[in-house]
């Protein structure tokens, strides 16, 4: 069907350079409510930089409803939603295109008003630059303030402080420099090093894309200027590698390869890599894409890796440099984002997705509630929706991690409610908790010297549990064996370990310690069976039948039961169903 | 014909080593569609055979290459397609070695559903919404890869990578899961399901410039050429099948191109000599006008776009 054939004799797609900009991608946020006019400094920098098709803007000048008292209103171009436009508000993040001759620009348009930090938060996450509004006329508000905090708190590298609306203070340099002294004094007290601040007015388009000759007295770039120049993510080539496993590509037997997208460093084939949680060292084989094999694969790059040996490596896993590996562990510390109405609830256990791995865990400690307005420390029991606050989070399997300031990918992770299914909350890793061995009691419910049952769980991954298997002691022998390989805690109870008045005693001591017992006792005739069971209770109590299967047939059924109720409890790794 | 036989001239572009802003947005796709292949139990990818599902299409083949393609594509076939595009559909979807399915709302066309006697809005959401929830149901479907961008219309600048649609298929603007970094939460419960959209961040510029640097096929309708056509109200109809001459219209032959595939009484041309993939794109360059202006269902009233999605439309 040769009709299809793209045709591409003629013109040269160079021309003005306009279509292959230089610098990439720049990813931005911006944050503010209806006053501050940022929706208008939006519609500005699309309006002027000549992305907004002709239609779009006969469709807003033909609707209803306008705002502003020019003759378009740009605001009107960047609030999606019909509620909103009955509202007035923008009420989610959204997501706006368009380029510069030397940039692509996505600017995470968010909302300022107070009930949608979690929106910010979002906007925030993937964001390489923030623009902080500033209403000239009414000077550093609390949601700036917010906007810079959480910009700052999601890792976010440049913040720039737009002061618009300098027409309405007569373009007065004595109001700008006054404001952006607050706002900077208020920015190094959170730690941000630098901030580029602009005198805009986002109505009139001074210093928005092209430098305004109403104020003279100002010399830096105009906003899109210093956008197009800022520096982007140079950091993470020079990091450890850190490479998530996402899917196993194997189309036929002698192919195995792993694919992914580099979260930081570097692979080059023959490199020595250590496989997580395995810890098995092997080497970088090849690195296969659709177009050719690579001779690098840098940070962002989705590529898929072959490996030189056959080692045990699937989705949720991760290939890291042999030197600086990522944390391993349980438990961290966290900033974490509570996002639905909903609170937290502590003694809940939620999924966390982490990379490409999905894990059970609880927060075990609310250490203190960030106030955003004023960042002061306030004790807390619970969140509630928009709360940011410092957490203790265990999880019952490990997690490859980093601290988020050295690395977004492997620092971030989500909260799901596994009931709803909803995204409730978003967490920034701070640093791994790492226990003394003299120490070794969990923090997670500090204070209280007892260890609650829920704490084992979330240490061992299962729950304590019985299994009867009356008369097989060599399938018991089995069980505990396989169990223990794949990382149980187990404990073999045989039929000559025990006295059988001990028994009791013994089902007592290991139901407590959260161990999982394989029972085979001697058979004294007595309802030994009934009594374990009422101490384990009856849903985690197991006896096995015996039927006439093969011993390795009789261990498969037993495991396969079992991973079913633990996984009812813990969840498995591998993320959805 | 193998996409390596295509011929580019010297002023070609190449997506250079540099990794600038296209190898950005593949590299971000890519990661999407592997993440929803690997979280999802019987994902589907809607393929409309346009330029943005040819894309599409491209990228998954990158996903899982040396792999196949590891879901079918499935067409909704409205029946009012154009020919070109049913031919280049199925010799496209061979080419590739991706398992196709063809659903129609074969129901609605026996009671013979058309736009002249429905309208477009009714008769879109028999032919295109009734039948896309209707094969999403049908092969138990519970993740569907979608070409959409976020730069086509105003609704869809707030839709998410994972968009979450109940189990009547809807789409609930004002309660969607926050997305954050690249953590896509797919869980669901059973007959609900997620539209995926590994295009999101792209625009249409974009994805004409992938196509060209990536010489990737697409249906000879985009290319202008001589076609006999009829101007009625803003619209320019190609005279094909399913559209007839209203009383004191007049055929004529014009040069003109089709910026979006639709259905053939729908779908306006446009006056235009860009008949190569370079000259579409200096076109746009110079003659900007949002690609969805010429597909009558928009129009209708404003804000319908997001009226379609709530009740399942892509």
């Amino acid at each position: 069907m040769p009709s299809a054939e793209p045709k591409t004799a003629g013109a040269s797609l160079d021309s003005a350079g306009l279509l292959t900009p230089a610098a990439g991608l720049l990813r931005f946020s911006t944050a503010g409510s209806v006053d501050d006019g940022k929706s208008t400094l939006i519609g500005r920098l699309l309006y002027d930089s000549q992305a907004i098709f002709e239609d779009q803007l006969a469709s807003v000048r033909k609707s209803k409803v306008n705002r502003s008292s020019g003759p378009i209103d740009f605001s009107l171009l960047t609030d999606g939603l019909r509620a909103e436009r009955e509202q007035g508000i923008t009420i989610d993040v959204a997501y706006r295109y368009f380029s510069s001759p030397r940039r692509k620009f996505i600017i995470a348009d968010t909302p300022g008003h107070e009930q949608y930090t979690r929106n910010m938060a979002t906007g925030a996450s993937t964001a390489d630059a923030a623009v902080v509004l500033i209403d000239a006329t009414k000077g550093v508000l609390r949601q700036s303030r917010r906007h810079a905090y959480i910009a700052h708190l999601l890792g976010v590298e440049h913040i720039v402080a737009a002061v618009n609306k300098m027409d309405l203070v007569g373009f007065s340099q004595e109001v700008f420099e006054r404001i952006t002294a607050e706002f900077r004094a208020f920015a190094n007290h959170l730690g941000i090093g630098e901030v580029y601040a602009v005198p805009v007015s986002a109505l009139e388009g001074d210093n928005v894309v092209r430098r305004s000759k109403r104020m003279p007295w100002f010399e830096g770039p105009a906003l899109l200027e210093f956008l197009e120049s800022v520096p982007v993510g140079d950091g993470a080539i020079s990091s450890p590698l850190r490479f998530p496993v996402q899917y196993v590509v194997r189309p036929d037997a002698s192919f195995r390869g792993f694919a992914g997208r580099v979260a930081s460093g570097e692979l080059r084939p023959g490199m020595s890599v250590v496989a997580l949680p395995s810890g098995v060292k092997t080497k970088v084989q090849s690195i296969v894409t659709f177009e050719d094999e690579l001779e690098r694969a840098g940070p962002g790059n989705s590529i898929t890796v072959t490996l030189e040996d056959e080692i045990d490596l699937s989705r949720g896993d991760m290939l890291a440099g042999e030197e600086q590996p990522p944390s391993t562990g349980t438990e961290f510390q966290a900033t974490l984002v509570w996002m639905h109405p909903e609170p937290l609830d502590p003694h809940k256990i939620y999924l966390l997705k982490h990379t490409t791995r999905t894990v059970r865990g609880r927060v075990s400690q609310i250490r203190y509630r960030v106030d955003i307005n004023t960042l002061e420390h306030a004790l807390a029991t619970r969140l509630e929706m928009n709360d940011i606050a410092a957490v203790d989070v265990k999880t019952t399997l490990p997690l490859f991690f980093d601290p988020y300031r050295a690395n977004r990918t492997t620092g971030s992770f989500i909260v799901i409610d596994p009931h709803t299914n909803a995204t409730v909350g978003a967490g920034i890793i701070e640093r791994a908790i790492v226990h003394s061995h003299m120490a070794r009691t969990s923090s997670g419910q500090a204070g209280q010297p007892r260890i609650a049952k829920e704490e084992r769980l979330l240490r061992f991954g299962h729950p304590s549990a019985a299994i009867w298997v009356m008369g097989r002691p060599h399938v018991a022998e089995l069980v505990e064996r396989r169990l223990f390989d794949e990382g149980w805690h187990v404990q073999l109870a045989g039929p000559n370990d025990f006295l059988a008045h001990e028994l009791v005693t013994v089902a007592k001591a290991f139901c407590l310690s959260g161990l999982v017992t394989v029972f085979c006792p001697a058979d004294d005739g007595t309802n030994q069976k009934q009594v374990v069971r009422a101490i384990l209770g009856p849903e985690s109590f197991f006896a096995v039948r015996i039927q006439d299967d093969t011993d390795e047939e009789a261990v498969n059924r037993i495991v396969g039961v079992l991973r079913k109720w633990r996984d009812k409890h813990t969840d498995a790794q591998k993320g959805t169903p | 014909m193998v996409v390596s036989d295509l011929k580019m001239d010297g002023h070609a572009m190449e997506i250079s080593d540099r990794f600038d802003h296209l190898k950005m947005l593949e590299a971000e796709s890519l990661f999407i569609l592997r993440e929803a292949a690997a979280e999802f139990a019987h994902p589907v990818m809607l393929y409309s055979i346009g330029k943005d599902s040819s894309v599409m299409l491209r990228l998954a083949q990158k996903a899982f290459f040396p792999g196949k393609i590891p879901f079918p594509l499935l067409h909704v076939d409205t029946s009012y397609k154009f020919p070109e595009m049913i031919e280049f559909r199925d010799w496209y979807a061979q080419h590739v070695g991706a398992e196709l399915i063809v659903h129609k709302n074969q129901k609605a066309l026996d009671e013979g559903a058309n736009p002249y006697a429905l309208g477009t809005q009714k008769c879109c959401g028999l032919l295109k919404t009734r039948a896309l929830l209707d094969a999403l149901a049908h092969g138990g479907f519970d993740a569907a890869f979608g070409g959409a961008r976020r730069d086509e219309e105003k609704s869809r600048a707030k839709e998410r990578v994972y968009s979450f649609r109940d189990s009547l298929g809807q789409w609930d603007p004002k309660n969607q899961r926050p997305e954050l970094w690249g953590l896509y939460n797919g869980r669901h419960h059973k007959g609900e399901s997620i539209r995926v959209f590994p295009l999101s961040n792209w625009t249409e510029m974009d994805v004409w410039l992938y196509i060209h640097a990536e010489k990737i096929p697409i249906v000879p309708l985009y290319f202008a050429k001589e076609r006999e056509a009829v101007v009625r109200g803003n619209s320019l109809l190609l005279l094909q099948t399913g559209v007839q001459l209203l009383p004191g219209e007049k055929a004529q032959s014009v040069k003109c191109r089709m910026r979006s595939l639709g259905c053939v009484p729908c779908t306006g041309a446009i006056r235009s000599e860009a008949d190569t993939v370079p000259k579409i794109i200096e076109e746009m360059v110079s003659f900007r006008r949002s690609e969805r202006e010429n597909r009558a269902i928009d129009h209708d009233e404003e804000g319908s776009m997001e009226m379609k999605k709530r009740e399942g439309y892509f």
